[in-house]
């Protein structure tokens, strides 16, 4: 597993499936696609590059603990549902805006916002196990 | 993509269009409360001093949440929100009568109790592990449970509880939790997957999941469908999740081997959901099959009864014996199911309710007389009484609610769940429950007699720790207090319970509430 | 289209319920797998097999155009295998664990919870 072809693409592979994964997640609104199908991709990424690399580079690499982004994640998701108090519709209600960036009109929504929720929650969640049976000593 | 033009379909027939009063976010407020306090916990969970003041106020709050969503349901009748507008059975509907809310306040009160009671008994190893934050979402999880009206968000929040009780049950690793915690595992996911079989059967029935939309069409369409097959599963499954007798094992194999605090928590709320699930589906959706299933319950019922009193008094090890009265405890739950109508129901909620506050404490004692003697064995325990009279008079009291003496809160539902079943006939069950009551309190007396009353003598190790935690006996005595209370003027929570039962056996008020236009 | 799902399903169950009869971890917990896709095609067929078009509304429309396959059965599915899946996870580092601490993976020797030799408790001062 362990050669040099594969420790030198490893990198690089894992970027191209991160860009990926971000981009089923944000293809998932209307077509197939979404937040936990992206987190899987993104969770297998980090494993590749962690079977490449070593348990230490992916924690150096993600920075803050995948329990922590999967904490975040949930928190988002939580967000994104209760966001429609203000706005007077029941909760986890679909809410629009479209606002103009540089002359592009970008639809954003709450639904979007708990896709990325998802992602993270899976990124984090599955990353984390992941990393745990990697490790001898769970 | 723009924004979407002007429909031509009409939208009041697929969404709610009129807002929902801001009273009614009070029905999911507690869920999502729980969710995001339990995030941001475990965001925090390196900050160890910051954990037990934030989960203590996110627990309060809760509290608060659950009692006002109890004021709403006492005042209003049951209350409905659907997620995301699409209206019922096609979007997920929250509902909540009486009997949801009843759980759910006296879930969140166990929980504060067992959150302030951790702040200085789990250690900072196991608050590293993230007890606080799975605590959180443990409570998201239960209340979950008690507040939805859809069956398979119902299976969902049983995962949810059942993951964080996989947490909390291995907090600190140690042989002993991996070994309970084999047993617990996969014998709980054995059950949720019956539970889920029997929803998936449930949908290809009905082609809903929606509660209120089932118990409707049960009502219509009950010939021909094998709903006793669905029956026959649930009362599986729950009765697994419950620990009735035959398939109790898992709990007294598991409860006695983590954290006290999270024995303590276990066994105020997880097989209580149990019990809550039963009644719901067997009462409310299919009351005809649950009337022809009820011998069957009533033989399960009294077996749990008889035998988890007896393994009670096998029992040297106070925290295993503490398992089993949760079993007999149960047993009673089943019998008032078993009976039915107002009176049953009734009794199996306030003795649920009763036995929620109860076994948590009595855990808490457990572990608190642990501590000061220095072990759980009865063999060696002994001289609490003459260390602590206020702790052993707190104990005392629990032990006499437990077995169900008045005036404590054990004796009221006792005696509705045995007058229910003399009126029916059923007197060998009532027979039972008062027999239980009797083995239950040689149990606990040879627990007072050896563990406290004994001086402290050559059997009895002395040391242990001698300081009691202000944190623990706090929560001990504010749990203490509600039995009492419960104990001594139960009229008011007699009258609700009462009223949650006749909704849960003629739950008109649970449907119109979700079908304010009549059903479909 | 049914019956072979459903003599599938038969299948599946028994092959669980086989595995989960032995007392060795490893094959309880392939049979927890194996169950846990038993109920998976149950949801599935439980909500009638249609050979049509996914439930996608196609674009310039606002609802959907013709017969399409039931959404439903395949959301609760997704549910279900996203949690038998951090169930699965889970067991198996439990597993891995219990492994590792006990020494065994024979349920029927782990008796550490509950040591088999229990003293009875006391039955005077």
């Amino acid at each position: 597993m362990n050669t040099v072809i594969f420790r030198t693409l490893a990198p690089f592979l894992t970027a191209l499936m991160l860009l990926f994964s971000v981009f089923v997640l944000l293809r998932g609104h209307n077509e197939p696609g979404g937040g936990f199908i992206g987190g899987l991709i993104a969770a297998s990424a980090l494993a590749i590059y962690g079977i490449a690399r070593g348990i230490r580079p992916v924690r150096e690499a993600l920075w803050f603990h995948p329990m922590t982004i999967a904490a975040f994640g949930l928190l988002l998701a939580c967000i994104a549902g209760l966001v429609s108090i203000f706005a007077a519709v029941p909760f986890m209600t679909g809410l629009w805006i479209y606002p103009a960036l540089f002359g592009v009109e970008v639809p954003l929504s709450t639904v979007m916002l708990f896709d990325f929720g998802v992602y993270l929650v899976v990124v984090g969640a599955v990353t984390s196990i992941a990393l745990a049976l990697e490790r001898e000593d769970i | 993509m723009a924004a979407p033009a002007a429909s031509a379909i009409d939208l009041s027939r697929a969404l709610v269009l009129t807002p929902p009063a801001l009273a009614d976010w009070l029905v999911i407020l507690p869920v999502a409360w729980c969710l995001a306090s339990g995030a941001i916990l475990l965001m925090l969970r390196k900050n160890l001093r910051l954990q037990p003041p934030l989960a203590i106020a996110a627990l309060t709050v809760l509290l608060v949440l659950d009692a006002a969503l109890l004021w709403r349901v006492v005042e209003g009748g049951p209350v409905t929100m659907v997620m995301g507008r699409w209206l019922p059975p096609f979007g997920i509907a929250f509902t909540v009568d009486l009997a949801g809310a009843l759980f759910a306040l006296s879930s969140a009160l166990v929980a504060l109790a067992g959150g302030i009671y951790a702040a200085e008994s789990i250690d900072a190893s196991g608050r590293r592990y993230g007890f606080y934050p799975f605590l959180m979402l443990l409570m998201a999880g239960v209340s979950g449970a008690f507040l939805t009206g859809d069956i398979f968000n119902l299976y969902v929040w049983f995962e949810v509880l059942l993951i964080s009780s996989f947490g909390l049950l291995v907090l600190g690793s140690e042989p002993k939790q991996i070994d309970g915690a084999i047993k617990y595992a996969f014998l709980n996911l054995i059950a949720t997957t019956l539970f889920l079989i029997a929803v998936g059967f449930l949908y290809g029935l009905f082609g809903t999941l929606n509660m209120a939309d089932i118990a409707a069409k049960a009502v219509e369409r009950r010939a021909g469908l094998p709903l006793m097959t669905l029956g026959v599963l649930f009362v599986l499954a729950f009765g697994m999740k419950a620990a009735a007798f035959p398939v109790n094992f898992w709990l007294p194999a598991s409860y006695h081997t983590p954290r006290i605090v999270v024995s303590a928590l276990f066994a105020g709320l997880l097989t209580k959901v149990g019990i809550y699930a039963l009644i719901r589906v067997m009462v409310m959706l299919f009351p005809v099959e649950g009337d022809e299933l009820s011998v069957v319950i009533a033989a399960a019922a009294a077996a749990t009864m008889i035998f988890g009193a007896l393994g009670a008094i096998g029992q040297s090890d106070t925290r295993r014996l503490l398992g089993y009265l949760v079993i007999s405890g149960i047993g009673v739950m089943l019998a008032g199911i078993a009976v039915g109508g107002p009176g049953g129901v009734g009794g199996a909620l306030f003795y649920a309710l009763h036995s929620m506050v109860v076994m948590t404490a009595l855990y808490m004692a457990a572990g608190m007389a642990g501590r000061l003697s220095g072990a759980f064995d009865l063999n060696r325990a002994g001289g609490l009484y003459g260390r602590t009279a206020f702790f052993s008079a707190l104990s005392f009291i629990l032990f006499l609610s437990v077995s169900g003496m008045p005036p404590f809160s054990g004796f009221w539902p006792k005696v509705m769940v045995a007058r229910a079943a003399l009126d029916i006939g059923a007197w060998w069950l009532a027979g039972t429950v008062l027999l239980t009551g009797f083995l239950t309190m040689i149990a606990v007396g040879r627990v007072w007699l050896l563990a406290y009353w004994r001086p402290a003598g050559a059997a009895a190790t002395p040391g242990g720790d001698d300081a009691i935690r202000t944190s623990a006996i706090l929560s001990l005595s504010v749990l203490v207090l509600v039995t009492v209370l419960v104990g001594l003027f139960p009229d008011p929570l007699l009258r609700q319970v009462q009223q949650a039962a006749s909704g849960l056996v003629e739950p008109s008020a649970y449907l119109n509430s979700v079908f304010p236009q009549g059903a479909r | 289209m049914e019956v072979p799902f459903v003599v599938l399903i038969g299948i599946f169950f028994a092959a669980a319920v086989y595995l989960m009869l032995s007392k060795f971890l490893v094959r309880i917990l392939l049979g927890v797998a194996i169950l846990g896709n038993a109920v998976n095609l149950l949801l599935f067929t439980n909500g009638r097999i249609v050979r049509e078009v996914p439930p996608i509304v196609p674009a310039a429309f606002d609802h959907q155009v013709a017969v399409t396959a039931n959404p439903l059965p395949q959301a609760l599915i997704l549910t279900a295998i996203v949690i038998s899946f951090s169930f699965f996870a889970f067991l198996l580092v439990l597993s891995y664990r219990a492994f590792q601490d006990l020494g065994t993976d024979n349920a029927n020797e782990m008796r550490v919870a509950e040591p088999a030799a229990d003293s009875a408790p006391p039955t005077g001062y």
